[in-house]
């Protein structure tokens, strides 16, 4: 049985926002079977009593003062955009 | 020696004693970089020489793997959604190999995002390894320790998320370290997995290594997971000596599946180290099988969502489909993603969302996180009878271009030596330790605890001033 079906690498593909071309699916579908087999190894293992790690570095609240400093200048920010008007980045429209 | 087969104490050394001039180092090495380039493909691009600034303090020449801002300077992570992109901002390691007054040379060539281990990957052409022009370089910082293999540059900065900067280290005989996590501020460095990141030295040698952790090194509020600890000056940990010194070799990574050749280099190690005054301890880390299966899911989720940002909206390149399929923006997002990322891009944000998503994140994330847990624990049971760990750096030297190409997980296996310091935190180097009998390096990795680079650059300085491995050039 397989692990991974078709559809569930289209699901995934669109939670991703990746349009996938037909070929890609299947080639997809091949690599994650067999990645995810492999990963199922982890199953082996009892941990029900262990804590998981996030980070590697035990931090927490890393805060800074509240003061107003020195930021990027807007159009040295703007510049980086790849279509722009009035000062603003310029996307397609969303709301009909 | 050509000053562009140099190390970059040696010629500070020059430097002061009025012996030659930046501008003279400068042009060795784009000599070098002109002469031999075409074949190894080190770069992605190189900046113009009449744009160098030689009156800092250190001006030696540097390359930089692709995925670190620069301001004004294209920076693309060898991505094609990312051509063009010029940062607004540098990279806090960049600022200071600035203040340093350091030559960037030009952007080194990697593995899409850092997705690889081998640079064959990379959306402009693969890197060949200096020692074997048919083999690759090792990756994700291929062309980094391409460049410093092929005395293209005097040392390089790449970035090491599950052995990216140790594995090609190895392969191409250099010394790559990857400090222990928070050492090196990540402001700048283009995200993959913000928990794994950090940024290192490729150099010729062990001193060189210290050097320039010494430049990149240290606290930085743009970082909030940088670590606020004391950065000690670690020439001075430069020592020749171990008496005394406990060495562990877990006995779990000298398994099934090595290459001979390479096993016979460790063990020679332990020679050398023994006669140094070091007592071998043996060590055990239970869990390093399941290292590769971890990492491959807590990274690729974490990746996941830090390229969730390369959508079209803002910067880099924007792609929509000729018709309308779901609505203009998903499109557009859809479109934009297809087109810039490369297959194993792709491969990994999918197994990463797939991961988080409803329904298995319990079964692959969290399952996944707790295992890190239990791999941490190992490493910091053994760092209670030990000083240091060593192992090979990975189980093969470095293999023919096209040879794991067509298979991911085969690919992903060799990185088995190097995710586990990753997973921890802990600082590691890869420095080369001997030669296979086709003439390809041979890497060995010391690992010790956490925030312990002193110790780390104390074993490898013994191992190194003990052995001539590291005075070796490679003939192009």
């Amino acid at each position: 049985m397989s692990i991974i079906t078709d559809h569930d690498v289209r699901y995934v593909a669109a939670l991703a926002r990746i349009h996938l071309k037909e070929e890609e699916v299947g080639q997809l579908q091949n690599d994650l079977e067999k990645i995810i087999g492999y990963i199922n190894k982890l199953k082996e293992l009892d941990v029900s009593a262990v804590e998981p790690t996030s980070h590697a570095l035990s931090l927490e609240n890393v805060f800074r003062p509240d003061e107003v400093k020195p930021s990027l200048a807007h159009d040295k920010a703007l510049a980086i955009a790849i279509e722009q008007r009035d000062g603003a980045f310029k996307v397609p429209k969303v709301i009909e | 020696m050509k000053l562009h087969e140099r190390t970059a104490h040696d010629l500070l050394d020059l430097l002061k004693d009025g012996q030659t001039t930046p501008a003279e180092i400068h042009r060795s090495v784009l000599g070098q970089i002109n002469e031999h380039d075409d074949k190894v493909h080190a770069y992605l691009r190189v900046n113009p020489a009449e744009s160098a600034d030689y009156s800092g303090t250190q001006p030696i020449p540097i390359a930089i793997k692709d995925n670190m801002c620069m301001e004004d300077l294209e920076t693309t992570c060898a991505s094609q959604i990312l051509k063009g992109f010029r940062s607004p901002y540098d990279a806090t390691v960049i600022r200071k190999l600035k203040e340093s007054g350091a030559v960037l040379i030009g952007n080194t060539n990697m593995d899409e995002f850092a997705f690889g281990s081998s640079t064959e990957n990379s959306s402009s052409g693969v890197t060949r390894n200096p020692w074997g022009l048919d083999r690759v370089p090792g990756g994700s910082s291929g062309g980094s320790a391409a460049a410093v293999a092929a005395n293209e540059a005097i040392w390089a900065i790449g970035s090491d998320t599950g052995g990216s900067i140790r594995q090609p280290a190895a392969f191409c005989g250099v010394v790559g370290l990857k400090p222990t996590y928070g050492r090196v501020s990540r402001y700048g460095l283009i995200a993959f997995a913000s928990s794994l990141d950090q940024i290192g030295p490729f150099t010729k040698d062990v001193t060189d290594s210290a050097l320039l952790l010494n430049i990149i090194a240290g606290h930085d509020p743009l970082d909030s997971t940088s670590a606020d600890v004391p950065v000690p000056d670690y020439t001075r940990a430069l020592v020749n000596d171990v008496k005394g010194l406990k060495i562990g070799m877990p006995r779990e990574y000298f398994v099934d599946g090595m290459d001979p050749e390479v096993k016979a280099a460790i063990e020679q190690v332990k020679t050398v180290l023994q006669d140094k005054g070091a007592t071998f301890v043996d060590v055990s880390l239970p869990h390093t099988e399941y290292a590769v299966a971890t990492y491959y899911i807590v990274g690729t989720a974490e990746a996941s969502s830090n390229l969730a940002r390369f959508d079209g909206v803002q910067y880099g390149q924007r792609r929509r489909p000729a018709e309308t399929r779901k609505n203009p923006l998903v499109d557009m997002y859809e479109e934009t993603r297809d087109a810039g990322f490369g297959p194993e891009t792709k491969r990994r944000i999918i197994l990463g969302t797939y991961s988080l998503s409803s329904g298995y994140y319990d079964a692959y994330y969290l399952r996944a996180l707790k295992v890190r847990t239990l791999i941490k624990n190992d490493l910091e049971k053994a760092f209670e009878q030990v000083d240091a760990i060593i192992t090979p750096t990975s189980p093969t030297t470095a293999f023919k271009i096209g040879e794991r190409s067509a298979d991911p997980l085969a690919m992903y296996l060799s990185d088995i030596f190097t995710i586990p310091a990753n997973l921890s935190g802990m600082p590691a180097v890869s420095m080369p330790c001997g030669f296979s009998g086709e003439g390809l390096p041979i890497g060995l990795q010391i690992v010790t605890k956490a925030f312990d680079e002193e110790m780390l650059f104390r074993v490898a300085y013994t191992y190194e001033q003990n052995t001539d491995w590291h005075t070796k050039r490679v003939e192009l």
